[in-house]
């Protein structure tokens, strides 16, 4: 256990959180701004590798290729909120049901195969591992940054619209939304096309980071996006409001995920069991607004007992 | 002009919890009619407000308001025609938005939401003349979230989204029912300032006989479903809360034994 290798790993987790963050950034879209918690993201995560990745195999321009790959991701959002919207199926249920889907799609999309490697040296990947220690504009983490700043640019300014308030109104009040003429069904598909696109995006930048795509790699995405986006609450809550910053906050929630991770495993945790512990980290956040609730409740309980 | 024709819905239809919520319910309301609505527990009116406004579809009947066949289409889709508040304050407006964007929110009511900006520097102080107007202060509180709004503040602002964009017919769901009586009377105050300034077509039901024989140039009490009682104009004016509870023992064949209505 030396800090140097940690420190060595750093610049890796700091990429690879990055890469992920924009993949919370779409979770964050369904959880926080429509309010509905969406397992399509497992799926997605990788059909967005797997389309650019294939693409490219075939000459597809990798910059072209990610543009598919995105819409790839939409179409993916729009399945589950027809699942939702037209056929009635609970949120959570109609994400499972893409999600299931999405792997025996993905497999397609990769030749029936569970992997597919891009080779660095023959293709021109945007984002590689093997820069990340590199000083330069294709360092990972000096192009994930970029993207990132693009994509909360984008958000913000969507989100500023009247379209875009539509789909906050919706995830804040869904009788008022439809009382004010918004078709709220539309707007959930919209919002999920959008998460779903950013995810895909996601995937098939980690794609080209890692030189590969494999058909496993969303598994438990929908728990690393909940845990970039809790740590981003629990840190930022009350120094973020702006829209702009808390999607930022949602990234660097990211790479703070990374980064204990890393550091987790450099105390020799088993990789393997990197998932439970995810699991039950975001559980634990998750309950500490349901237990500062509860506490809360019972002082005013007393308190109003005192004051009677 | 709204015109109700024969409306019928029930309730979980064929089984042991079927409940006829209206039955062969007609009803018209010229235009400027401001309609109080009373009855008991389970008369239809909140039923009768949700039908207007397409909660749900009707099982028959038709829903005409100013010559338009509402009957089959869907709830945002007549929203333009319609301004609405409802019974809880959280109900009416998005807490998590802030007091312009919720309004801002209502000033596109019927409209496609496109990219075009979602408030504009015009509206913004377009909205703190009307909210001034309200005489609550939320004029210098423009950016801060409704969640932090008082009930009554919230019912007022649900008011003034309701008629931003004039509306057609305004239903008022026994909007003041969740108030403490001094903020209740004053949201009353300002609903029948803004229905008369505006001359709207208006639905008020109320649980409270005096409000509902105060306010409006006609009152309907409902029971069962239906229609029993319509006054208006002077004779109107010359109700008392006696009178229409032996109105209501008359027409429904039951004394007015509900205790939320004698009470009030």
């Amino acid at each position: 256990m030396n800090i140097s290798s940690l420190l060595n790993a750093l610049p890796g987790a700091v990429a690879q959180g990055l890469i992920w963050g924009i993949m919370a950034i779409g979770v964050y879209i369904t959880y926080k701004v429509l309010d509905l918690a969406d397992l399509t993201v497992d799926g997605s995560m990788a059909t967005g590798g797997a389309v650019c990745v294939m693409l490219m195999l075939n000459g597809v321009n990798p910059y072209l290729a990610l543009l598919c790959a995105v819409l790839a991701g939409m179409l993916a959002g729009l399945v589950t909120g027809v699942f939702h919207t037209a056929m009635g199926i609970p949120p959570i249920l109609s994400g499972i049901l893409t999600q299931l889907s999405l792997y025996s799609v993905n497999l397609a999309i990769m030749d029936f195969k569970a992997n597919q490697g891009i080779n660095v040296t023959k293709y021109s990947l945007i984002v590689s591992q093997r820069n990340v220690r590199q000083l330069g504009f294709d360092n990972p983490i000096f192009v994930t940054l970029i993207a990132l700043a693009v994509l909360i640019a984008l958000l913000y300014w969507f989100f500023g619209r009247e379209l875009g308030c539509a789909l906050r109104a919706t995830g804040a009040n869904e009788a008022m939304s439809r009382a004010q003429g918004i078709n709220t069904n539309i707007a959930k598909i919209l919002g999920l096309m959008i998460s779903n696109g950013i995810v895909a995006l996601s995937s098939a930048m980690l794609a080209h980071y890692q030189g590969f795509v494999d058909v496993n790699m969303g598994r438990g995405a929908i728990v690393i996006g909940l845990a970039a986006v809790i740590i981003s609450d629990v840190l930022f809550s009350r120094l973020f409001r702006n829209f702009a910053l808390k999607l930022t906050g949602v990234a660097i929630g990211a790479v703070v995920y990374y980064i204990v991770i890393q550091i987790v495993l450099w105390l020799g945790l088993n990789t393997n069991l990197l998932k439970l512990l995810s699991a039950l980290i975001v559980a634990v956040f998750l309950a500490i607004p349901h237990w500062k609730a509860g506490i809360s409740a019972r002082r005013a309980g007393k308190g109003g007992g005192l004051h009677a | 002009m709204l015109e109700l024709a024969h409306i019928r819905k029930t309730f979980n239809p064929k089984t042991v919890n079927e409940k006829v919520a209206l039955d062969d319910l007609s009803l018209r309301l010229n235009d400027g009619d401001f309609v109080t609505v009373i009855g008991g527990n389970g008369a239809g009116k909140s039923t009768m407000l949700n039908a207007i406004a397409g909660v749900w579809p009707v099982d028959s009947g038709s829903i005409v308001i100013d010559g338009v066949d509402v009957t089959h289409l869907s709830e945002h889709r007549r929203a333009d025609l319609l301004g609405r508040v409802f019974q809880d304050p959280m109900t009416g407006t998005a807490a998590t938005m802030q007091i312009e964007e919720n309004l801002a929110l209502a000033a596109r009511r019927g409209q496609r939401r496109t990219l075009r900006p979602g408030i504009t520097r015009q509206e913004r102080s377009l909205y703190r003349d009307k909210l001034a107007a309200l005489g609550l202060g939320l004029e210098d509180r423009m950016t801060a979230k409704v969640g932090l709004l008082s009930g009554g503040q919230r019912q007022a602002l649900t008011l003034l989204m309701a008629t931003l964009k004039k509306p057609k017919l305004l239903l008022l769901d026994e909007h003041t029912a969740a108030l403490d009586p001094r903020t209740a009377q004053k949201v009353l105050e300002l609903s029948e300032q803004i229905v008369m300034q505006n001359g709207l077509m208006t639905l008020m039901v109320t649980h409270n006989m005096r409000d509902a024989i105060r306010y409006g140039n006609r009152l309907i009490m409902m029971n069962a479903g239906r229609v029993i009682l319509d006054i208006s104009g002077e004779e109107k004016q010359r109700l008392t809360t006696q009178m229409l509870m032996d109105a209501f023992a008359q027409a429904s064949g039951e004394s007015f034994a509900n205790d939320r209505i004698l009470l009030a």
